[in-house]
């Protein structure tokens, strides 16, 4: 609609205006905003426990792993970074794929957690290479998303509800399995290598070189980028993506039109399980963490990739940079002076991040509004 | 046995008054969804109070952390308000923000409170065994706590509230047709501004009694454990009426206090069913109370529309 407005004005405005009134700057300026904003509360926040030591720290979360000294440890932290960011790119194109459709799927924490639960039985248990084991994670998120999916559409129960109540129900059940492959002295899952099965991790590919031999730099991160890519193309190129689209904007004129709603809705549930569930095992299967198996609380990732999404615009390609940046301070929390502070500040950032998302749309109506305005006073003045 | 009815009466108390609150806040025509993250907050209201005052008479006590309580989670709604109301924001991002940051600002509070007053303490606790005492009565070995009376008080006053009162009348017609309330001199902002505060208060009461149910020491990292979503379903099997989400939250309180007191029961305890079996239970109960009870939705037909004025 926008640019069928723009193409009958003259274009006599100066180019700035003409470059603000691209809707992918005006998505992210808007998301620059809600960054500078969620740091600048974040930074009040500190000042507010203790002035001291505020600018210091808030300067360490946003450099994360520059705060080493020597450049190989920097790109050591980095590769560190960058492991863990993997699922949580997975995880938000999780929650945008279905946010097109119009569905909240905050069940994404607890497909998440399921795919963990696979990929490590799988490979613990079992003795699985690192493929299926990959491949068993993914149906194991679709599975449980298939469950939102359904009780949505044959139900009418709200997916987010029904999400939040699998959450749990995924937790519980993941730490009773796993509790039969964990260490006996600990409540962590056993190594790969203690049950000889180092074929469960996922293979280097060389990339652990370049990130002075970091070994949870793996080939999940080239996959990652190829999904990201693969899902934009789904979205923007083919049928399915296009039914998914109208489905979300207005789904009765989607049924009107023919299009198989119910099915849709089903099936975006599944893919979207199945990127949460594989996002799990991108991270469990380098090694880089163990499952707890007393914890009390839905890991975080499911929730944080909720930020990175809608920080990213709802946009396969922007996701990867903002889960990137949410990842990348949410890891600066451990820099923080801790003899002040908890390093819990970067999720107040994050959530404050998330909050402020829910303006966007009112910040690109006032952009518009503005550009509109000055341009109406320059043609007054002619 | 006892103990268990006197575990179902506290439980059910928290999901009541929190249920109660999500559904004066969906009549309104707001779908309030950051329930979990305003009761933490309450809790941190209430607990602040019981740790600092536990000197002051009881009775004062009680009314001063049932204030705070309700007075933070008014306060920590108006995010809810402000976004959702003026701002036309998504209502389900912006609950999910409030959830997620109640129990990371909290988080930092407490340990920043904790650490200012020694600097060696990184925990984000608060005890308050004093202040517990106050809010129970022990009635031959089962323990009365004031909440379950304060939950039923509120289940009558939302009642007279919504079906014989105008402004519950008119805060309900609100959430049905906005349009047709703004037509006949109805203002639809502050009739929802009332829904999302009554529903703060009301949830961050709920919050309060959740941290008193069975411990006087709460660990503010841990949040509400999904109670905020557990209560909506309640609201949902409820039907949006009063009489009805009591009834629900009783059978949900008592699946919830069969995780902490199954151990008493010789027959249960014969079974051998894991723990975590009970931790699951009221999630998987409500899953299949969902299940059957969405079908034919009495929601309120408004809710979770921004208002727009020109829409007819």
């Amino acid at each position: 609609m926008q640019a069928a407005k723009d193409t009958k004005r003259p274009r006599r405005t100066g180019i700035i205006a003409a470059i603000l009134r691209i809707p992918a700057v005006q998505t992210i300026l808007a998301s620059l905003m809600c960054v500078l904003a969620g740091l600048l509360i974040g930074y009040i926040v500190l000042l507010f426990i203790n002035p001291q030591g505020a600018g210091e720290s808030i300067i360490n979360v946003i450099k994360n792993f520059f705060t080493w000294k020597r450049p190989q440890q920097q790109l050591k932290q980095f590769g560190n970074t960058l492991a863990k960011t993997i699922p949580l790119i997975m995880c938000s194109l999780s929650i945008l794929f279905s946010y097109k459709v119009g569905l909240f799927n905050i069940g994404t924490a607890g497909q998440y957690v399921a795919g963990a639960c696979a990929s490590l039985y799988a490979a613990l248990a079992w003795g699985w290479s690192w493929l299926p084991c990959m491949l068993f994670a993914l149906v194991a998120g679709a599975l449980l998303g298939a469950i939102v999916g359904a009780l949505k559409v044959y139900c009418n129960v709200n997916e987010v509800i029904s999400g939040i109540m699998l959450n749990w129900i995924a937790l519980y059940t993941t730490n009773t399995i796993l509790t039969e492959v964990k260490e006996k002295a600990s409540p962590y899952t056993m190594y790969f290598k203690d049950v000889n099965n180092k074929g469960a991790l996922l293979p280097n590919l060389g990339l652990d070189k370049l990130f002075n031999n970091n070994s949870y730099v793996t080939i999940a991160v080239p996959l990652c980028l190829i999904i990201a890519i693969a899902i934009t193309i789904i979205l923007s190129k083919t049928r399915f993506g296009y039914e998914l689209k109208a489905t979300g904007n207005n789904k009765n004129a989607a049924k009107y039109a023919g299009m198989a709603e119910n099915r849709n809705i089903i099936l975006t549930l599944m893919i979207s399980g199945a990127l949460a569930g594989l996002g799990a095992s991108m991270l469990y299967q380098t090694g880089y963490m163990r499952w707890e198996c007393t914890m009390s609380s839905v890991p975080a990732m499911g929730f944080n990739g909720i930020a990175a999404a809608f920080l990213g615009g709802l946009n396969p390609i922007g996701a990867i940079f903002s889960s990137f940046f949410i990842q990348h301070i949410t890891d600066g929390g451990q820099y923080v002076n801790t003899n002040f502070y908890s390093s819990q500040i970067s999720d107040v950032i994050s959530s404050i991040i998330i909050y402020l998302c829910g303006f966007v749309l009112f910040i690109k109506l006032t952009m518009n509004r503005a550009i509109a305005r000055s341009k109406e006073k320059k043609e007054a003045k002619k | 046995m006892l103990l268990l009815i006197q575990y179902t009466l506290i439980f059910a108390s928290v999901l009541l008054l929190v249920a109660l609150g999500g559904c004066i806040s969906e009549h309104s025509g707001i779908i309030n969804l950051g329930l979990e993250g305003i009761m933490v907050v309450g809790a941190l209201g209430g607990a602040l109070v019981m740790r600092n005052f536990y000197t002051l008479p009881p009775a004062l006590m009680v009314i001063l952390a049932l204030l705070a309580a309700a007075l933070l989670g008014m306060l920590y709604s108006c995010l809810l308000g402000v976004a959702s109301i003026h701002f036309k924001a998504d209502q389900t991002l912006v609950g999910t923000a409030m959830n997620l940051l109640a129990t990371a600002a909290c988080t930092v509070f407490v340990k920043a409170i904790n650490t200012a007053a020694n600097p060696d303490d990184h925990s984000s606790e608060i005890e308050y065994v004093a202040g517990r005492k106050m809010f129970i009565v022990n009635i031959n070995g089962f323990e009365f706590n004031w909440f379950m009376l304060v939950a039923i008080i509120a289940v009558v006053l939302v009642y007279i509230f919504l079906y014989k009162n105008k402004l519950g009348l008119r805060l309900m017609a609100c959430g049905e047709h906005p349009q047709a309330a703004d037509s006949v001199g109805i203002s639809v902002v502050k009739m929802r501004w009332t829904g999302v505060l009554i529903s703060g208060a009301l949830a961050g009461l709920g919050g309060l009694c959740y941290i008193l149910a069975g411990v006087s020491l709460w660990k503010f990292e841990n949040g509400v454990a999904g109670f905020g979503f557990l209560a909506l379903a309640v609201m949902i099997f409820g039907q949006w009426k009063p009489g009805r989400i009591a009834v629900a939250a009783l059978i949900f309180g008592l699946f919830r206090a069969l995780s902490n007191t199954y151990v008493g029961f010789p027959f249960l305890k014969a079974l051998n069913i894991p723990s975590n079996v009970y931790n699951m239970m009221p999630y998987i109960v409500c899953l299949i109370v969902l299940a059957f009870a969405s079908k034919n939705s009495a929601a309120p037909k408004a809710e979770g529309i921004p208002y727009d004025k020109g829409q007819r």
